[in-house]
């Protein structure tokens, strides 16, 4: 947090960060060396196919990993302190004030014995010193900026007596309330109905830019992020296979994978037949075969990549790619 | 609420009715009470009128109605032992049951959940492994035999404690307590532990599972993404929602001391209802145990119902109907 720190050092940086599951089965590898930078204000999605690792990857951030899992090595920089190696009463400190986090199902995020109120209450007693009418004003605020009516009344209130859409709202409003620089959002729209999914990726959108924060969304549907977000970071198994600004990625990707995610989204401008789908499943991230971890399921696949880990490296404009043979590059038909 | 209540006191009316009737029934398969009061030599003659004063020469059907006419009167039978009231018998005893009861409960609560929750957050841990085992070993072991081994140590070998009876008691709104006095409680701790150790060690368990399911709840971990520290995540968040078995096993503990602190009170000489409905058995006094049976299931009732309040006050999503 120093005064003369550029505008262009990123507020998050995560370098190589390993986080691991040791299980009687063995040792599941969910996050393996990824890396990323977020700048103050942007918003990245964090994009893969189910056990990916990406909600991995938030957990870390905020130091929730639960035994048998563990962050091996990296270093997860916020404004230059590593948070990978931050005592549990520091995290504490950050968690909520510094960084917030949206769970994907609000049916269960919230605490059914306890208001509303006082769990937006909690929030505020933790992180700052505010006395009761000023934190009870602030949520006021803070329930009608999410778009709650009502909101003195909805303070009492149980999260039994909210619908899913308005629970979502209210853990946005409560992950909102002590100002945070960085929201970690896991497949907020997920659990939720198709029609209320876009109000609140906008809600969170506005929200994020009113108070000049940055945000991660883990998501596993590409067309969600692509409204949002400003670069996408796509994961594989637990490492990152390709990133760039969203519209190259989402225009031209360089990485197999992420054709294929983007090939997968229904088109409704052009009926096809069929959806396409990628072929095969995750490999089994205990045994990881040699080589690249796609090339299974990969149409460009060659001998090279049964060999050889692809590393991940410049492709075409912004994007990075792990790949031998990436998209649009030289040799392609 | 006030249908509900209304409801259940209706409910409580047929359970009680239920358990006259029972109790009768059963009361009178146990032989017949008049060679209890009257001398061993006695007539036939003279066991003929005492049959008729004590109303047991009229059929069981007629000697239930009077009873139970009697009861609506308010009057619930006379000891065939000591002639007076049943109910002021067992009243009168009431407080000093209650006593040792009320302390064995608050032990047992407050021991048990905090090793609950410790052992339900951390399993695995050895600490948990070792408060399980102890757990274990609570439940198994009789209480009569815990009872005896705290009179050998405590009272035999160490002298710190007295073996039996209640100590010097004063009197708070007319009744008698010796929660007032330091000889008061050095008669009641011993007894009270020796209560406490099984429903100390079931308590302790149904927290630990309650714990269990909630620790894998999002909420937890929601809380914990705001910054909560663990202890306020399992205080704040968790204990509250895995509450709801505990408070049901508290509850059903708590009608089962009352009514059956027996053993207890029979080591320690205490001067409680158990040891009363003990005597009252030994001695045929109908009166006595139909009336004791009958307050038990009162308690019981009473006890379930104020539960029931207390399972509303803890989730807001339980309604009472």
């Amino acid at each position: 947090m120093t005064m003369q720190s550029e505008s262009r050092d990123p507020l998050l940086s995560v370098r190589d960060l390993r986080t691991w599951f040791h299980t009687f089965s063995g040792v599941v590898k969910a996050v393996n060396d990824v890396s990323f930078d977020l700048a103050q204000g942007e918003i990245m999605g964090l994009v893969g196919e189910s056990g990916g690792g990406k909600s991995v990857v938030g957990f870390s951030i905020l130091g929730l990993i639960d035994p048998p899992g563990r962050i091996e090595g990296g270093q997860i920089l916020l404004d230059g302190e590593d948070l990978a190696k931050a005592p549990e009463d520091r995290l504490r400190k950050i968690r909520g004030r510094e960084i917030a986090m949206i769970f994907q199902d609000p049916m269960t995020s919230l605490n059914p014995v306890h208001t509303i109120g006082r769990q937006m209450d909690e929030m505020l007693r933790l992180h700052t010193d505010m006395d009761e009418a000023a934190r009870r004003r602030r949520c006021i605020e803070m329930l009608e900026s999410v778009g709650i009516s009502q909101a003195e009344d909805r303070l009492r209130a149980y999260p039994h007596q909210f619908s899913g859409g308005m629970r979502q709202r209210v853990v946005i409003a409560i992950a909102m309330l002590a100002h945070p620089r960085l929201i970690i959002a896991d497949e907020p729209t997920t659990a939720l109905d198709v029609t209320i999914q876009s109000q609140i990726l906008k809600l969170m959108k506005r929200q994020v830019a009113d108070h000049g924060a940055s945000m991660i969304l883990v998501t596993h549907d590409l067309a969600v992020v692509s409204e949002v977000v400003d670069k996408i970071t796509v994961l594989y198994c637990g490492q990152v296979v390709e990133r760039g600004d969203v519209r190259d990625v989402i225009s031209a990707p360089s990485h197999p994978y992420t054709r294929g995610l983007i090939d997968s989204i229904p088109n409704p401008d052009h009926r096809q037949p069929r959806l396409s789908q990628i072929p095969g499943t995750v490999p089994d991230i205990r045994n990881l075969p040699k080589g690249c971890n796609f090339r299974d399921r990969c149409p460009r696949a060659q001998a090279l990549c049964a060999q050889e880990e692809p590393k991940l490296a410049p492709t075409r404009q912004s994007l990075f790619a792990a790949c031998h043979f990436p998209i649009g590059t030289g040799g392609d038909a | 609420m006030f249908a509900y209540t209304v409801k259940r006191l209706i409910q409580m009316v047929v359970v009680l009715w239920a358990v006259s009737v029972i109790v009768f029934l059963m009361m009178s398969f146990t032989g017949d009470p008049v060679f209890m009061v009257i001398p061993i030599d006695s007539s036939d003659a003279e066991i003929e009128q005492a049959r008729r004063i004590l109303g047991l020469d009229r059929s069981l059907t007629e000697q239930y109605f009077i009873f139970l006419g009697n009861l609506l009167q308010g009057d619930f039978g006379t000891s065939y032992v000591f002639r007076q009231p049943a109910i002021d018998l067992i009243l009168e005893r009431l407080p000093a049951t209650m006593e040792i009861v009320v302390v064995a409960m608050v032990i047992a609560t407050t021991i048990a959940i905090p090793l609950g929750v410790y052992a339900g957050a951390n399993p695995g841990k050895p600490l948990s492994r070792l408060i399980m085992s102890g757990s274990l070993l609570g439940i198994s072991l009789p209480g009569f035999w815990v009872g005896m081994m705290l009179i050998y140590f405590f009272a035999v070998e160490w002298r710190i404690f007295p073996s039996s009876g209640r100590g010097d008691t004063v009197e708070v709104f007319g009744v008698p307590t010796s929660l007032l006095t330091a000889d008061g409680w050095s008669h009641v701790l011993l007894p009270a532990i020796t209560l406490s150790v099984g429903t100390l060690a079931i308590l302790l368990r149904i927290t630990r599972a309650g714990m269990m399911e909630v620790s894998r709840q999002d909420y937890m971990k929601f809380a914990r993404a705001k910054g909560v520290s663990r202890r306020g995540v399992l205080y704040g968040h968790g204990l509250r929602n895995g509450l709801i078995p505990v408070v049901t096993i508290f509850g059903l503990q708590l009608g089962d001391l009352i009514a059956f602190a027996t053993i207890t009170e029979t080591i320690f000489g205490w001067p409680g209802m158990g040891k009363l409905l003990v005597d009252s058995i030994y001695r045929a006094d109908r009166p006595v145990i139909v009336v004791y049976l009958m307050l038990v299931a009162l308690i019981f009732v009473v006890i379930n119902f104020l539960i029931d309040i207390l399972y509303t006050m803890i989730d807001p999503r339980i309604t009472v109907k």
